[in-house]
């Protein structure tokens, strides 16, 4: 086998105890959608259109409870612009690809394939890999679980007991990829005041909490990081 | 219940803003150079933002009002934490926390 295939079936390896986490979403994304009278095709067609599925939750609800069209999509893409933070870390790892192949590892881009991919290109053997296809295998198999998911949950969610509260397997994924990226003192600096920033301000209107606790977050790492290099 | 005239336009909208948002950086870095500071930056976003979604998630409901989700998901998430620090190891960390959550419930 190729170098490049073992790069991408490595990047497929190594997201692949996240399907545990990730496969709850779509089942819960589904089915919700579904009981919100959403035929089971539309519920699909959702997924695999916007494929962002913190977004979708919240847009459902909003259409469920019939707010104004500007109010559901602005919302909708204040939660998903953390991706422009996300383009900017890949981004310098991807120079010089073909816009095409570009375009179809953004479309791909979680949350989930960007932090297993940025752990790896970080690796002291990083440089040496075929960077975008270790993504696409990350990325692919988060596509894959997240789209069948969401079959299987428009289709048979409603037999899902919600006391399962499977939903808390999504922000368990993100533990799991975000406690080995916090390396260092600004780095946990930069998770403390995130976290506790989004929480406080959980309550702005669009779910611009996550923005403001991101920004905080990233602001208070480098501000502590340039602290300890000057001494 | 979904309005299902408003349905399909609202989706494509969101499809296309959000794979705008998605490619803007990976199009056109080629032509960018990034200044130093906000390159610095860069390494603080998987700590940063990962955290920001995950703790209101972890400790608030949603359900059209707001609300502490209850002890047993803290609890679930620190052991989850402890874990992922400890092992390092992606099914341990979510096995765990789904364990303790599911415990605790049918314990509290």
């Amino acid at each position: 086998m190729s170098k490049n295939w073992s790069t991408f079936f490595s990047g497929v390896r190594i997201t692949s105890p996240l399907i545990l986490g990730v496969a709850p979403f779509g089942l819960i994304f589904g089915a919700i959608c579904v009981t919100t009278g959403v035929p089971e095709w539309g519920a699909i067609g959702f997924s695999t259109i916007v494929f962002a599925g913190a977004s979708q939750l919240v847009v459902n609800q909003l259409m469920a409870e019939h707010a104004s069209m500007a109010v559901i999509i602005l919302t909708g893409l204040v939660i998903n612009m953390r991706m422009f933070m996300y383009s900017a870390s890949l981004a310098p790892h991807w120079t010089g690809l073909h816009p095409i192949k570009k375009g179809l590892l953004a479309y791909m881009l979680t949350d989930q394939a960007y932090a297993m991919s940025i752990a790896r290109y970080n690796e002291p053997d990083g440089d040496t890999i075929n960077k975008p296809l270790f993504y696409f295998g990350s990325a692919i198999t988060m596509w894959g679980c997240f789209n069948i998911t969401t079959v299987l949950g428009a289709y048979l969610g409603a037999f899902i007991p919600t006391e399962w509260d499977l939903g808390f397997a999504i922000p368990l994924t993100f533990i799991a990829v975000v406690v080995p990226a916090i390396k260092d003192r600004p780095a946990a600096l930069a998770a403390a005041v995130g976290g506790a920033v989004a929480l406080v301000a959980n309550d702005l209107p669009y779910n611009l909490g996550l923005m403001a606790g991101a920004v905080s977050g990233i602001v208070a790492g480098y501000a502590a990081e340039r602290r300890q290099t000057n001494g | 219940m979904v309005d299902m005239n408003t349905y399909w336009p609202i989706v494509l909208i969101m499809g296309v803003g959000t794979f705008v948002i998605r490619f803007s950086f990976i199009l056109i870095m080629d032509k960018l150079t990034l200044p130093d500071a906000v390159h610095r930056m860069l390494r603080f976003i998987p700590a940063a933002v990962l955290t920001a979604l995950l703790v209101p998630s972890v400790l608030l409901h949603k359900n059209g009002v707001t609300s502490f989700a209850g002890w047993e998901r803290l609890i679930a998430a620190l052991v989850a934490v402890l874990v992922a620090w400890k092992t390092k190891n992606i099914l341990a960390t979510i096995g765990s926390g789904m364990v303790v959550m599911w415990g605790l419930q049918a314990l509290l």
